[in-house]
């Protein structure tokens, strides 16, 4: 079973690397037909779908930062958590090797890229059981540029006049998202945790990036709050690349977990446009076998 | 819309006539070059070192995928990085080596556009994650200076490029298209409450 897992796990990076999910692509084209003809940021847009479609149809990466792999995984009960650890960590040397993907797992220290793509905290793994009996493989090759522009806040904020509510959680949204101007690869998709911890911050900001874009959440407020960022962060007029336009990101999703009396984190993490999310249930079947 | 065809080795008069929005392609030689790379160009003078020419010289910032074939190496995907982590570099590469051209994303200081002026170089800009559409105006892979030390995304990989697209969005007349932005995007957010 490890090998079948570990093939279809490079075949779940090969699809992610040339293929964006159908509701990014779908929103990426509403956003071009939104944009005034000739204009930077439809020149932008259609650039980034002519892309999207070179990538699928030569089956090469459509972005040469093949990201950081970020997986999210659902582990039945009797799982061996050391075994899946392994499938996980083999699979990107076959999939670097193989596609291949660029390799980006580098010592700090001495600045060496051994070329195999894992290492040390790289693949990044977060567990969490699973609802059913079968392995549920999230994964997302989350790029570089957008990663750097991620923020942090603990709140009060004096300077943004951010206080512990939602018109606090508005201003360091707004506020992340013009700081981070062209350079994460807009138009983005906005993860926001709000959290008692800065670890649970950001965890939880980064679980919302595998949301697919059209997800509501069942809290009407959040929905309200999620939508009203959206719209105000697409007011700033940085848009596709950085390069002015309607369309800066494609949706804002937030997540919100308890707090401790003294503590109101709130971290924004940016996805860029490309943002290669996909899943992997195993076995492929539920019922297939005992795998 | 009137595109700008630059062929390198870039002149200065080619460069210092090109003002913010116009749209421009390359052909000829690229250098790649980001984070180790400036770190190594700005340290001490490797002129003598380099086994290119980067007076007149465009550098792309940019850490390609490169595969193997039977014809040689074939690059596969090719998008510009984030710019701006070369901000503390950029002015001394560009005065030291005579680079006329950067291409990249996100934009550059503000501080750059007085060198940009004073030595004549430009900053253009390209989408970030079309990976594989610049792929498509790379030709030959010439030589991947540095492989070993820096690994193959930071090593300066030098490609021959046919009408590579770009947009020119800081300009040797000090003008920038990411500080209007900028600028703007504030006024636009204060607009909204934010102080």
């Amino acid at each position: 079973m490890d090998d079948a897992l570990a093939r279809e796990l490079v075949e779940l990076y090969r699809r992610l690397a040339t293929e964006l999910p159908d509701d990014v692509v779908e929103a990426l084209r509403e956003a071009s037909e939104t944009e005034e003809a000739g204009s930077p940021a439809r020149l932008a847009l259609d650039a980034i779908l002519e892309d999207i479609a070179i990538a699928v149809r030569d089956r090469v990466p459509m972005c040469q930062d093949t990201g950081l792999p970020l997986f999210w995984v659902s582990v039945p009960p009797g799982s061996g958590l050391r075994e899946v650890t392994d499938v996980l960590t083999t699979a990107p040397r076959r999939a670097v090797a193989e596609i291949p993907l660029r390799s980006n797992a580098v010592d700090p220290l001495t600045g060496k890229n051994p070329g195999d793509g894992v290492g040390p905290g790289i693949p990044v793994i977060h567990f969490e059981p699973s609802p059913d009996e079968r392995l549920h493989i999230r994964l997302l090759l989350k790029g570089g540029g957008s990663e750097n522009v991620g923020r942090l806040y603990s709140l009060p904020d004096r300077k943004l006049g951010a206080g512990r509510d939602a018109a606090g959680i508005r201003a360091v949204v707004l506020d992340a998202v013009v700081r981070a101007q062209g350079m994460g690869c807009p138009p983005t998709i906005v993860g926001v945790g709000v959290a008692g911890s800065r670890d649970a911050a950001i965890a939880l900001a980064k679980r919302q990036l595998f949301r697919p874009l059209d997800d509501k959440p069942a809290r009407p407020e959040m929905a309200s709050l999620e939508r009203e960022l959206m719209e105000a962060a697409n007011r700033l007029g940085i848009g596709p690349a950085g390069l002015g336009g309607r369309t800066t990101v494609l949706g804002v999703k937030v997540g919100v977990a308890f707090r401790h009396p003294a503590s109101y984190f709130v971290d924004v993490s940016f996805c860029c446009w490309a943002c290669r999310r996909g899943t992997l249930d195993w076995p492929p079947e539920a019922g297939e076998g005992d795998a | 819309m009137s595109v700008v065809e630059l062929s390198t080795p870039l002149d200065e008069g080619a460069v210092r006539a090109l003002h913010v929005g116009d749209v421009v392609t390359v052909t000829g030689v690229v250098v790649t070059a980001r984070d180790r790379a400036h770190a190594y160009l700005a340290g001490a003078d490797v002129r003598g070192e380099l086994p290119f020419e980067l007076a007149g010289g465009v550098i792309y910032h940019c850490g390609p995928i490169g595969q193997k074939t039977a014809a040689g190496l074939r690059v596969i995907s090719a998008g510009p990085t984030t710019s701006a982590r070369m901000n503390p570099y950029e002015r001394l590469v560009v005065e030291r080596y005579g680079v006329r051209a950067i291409i990249g994303k996100g934009g550059m200081a503000d501080e750059l556009l007085e060198t940009f002026s004073r030595v004549g170089c430009v900053y253009l800009s390209a989408y970030g994650g079309c990976g594989a559409l610049y792929a498509r105006h790379i030709g030959t892979v010439v030589d991947v200076f540095k492989q070993e030390e820096f690994g193959a995304p930071e090593a300066l990989w030098l490609l021959e490029v046919q009408g590579f697209p770009a947009i020119v969005t800081m300009d040797a007349h000090g003008g920038s298209l990411h500080r209007e932005i900028r600028q703007r995007s504030r006024q636009a957010a204060a607009d909204l409450g934010l102080p």
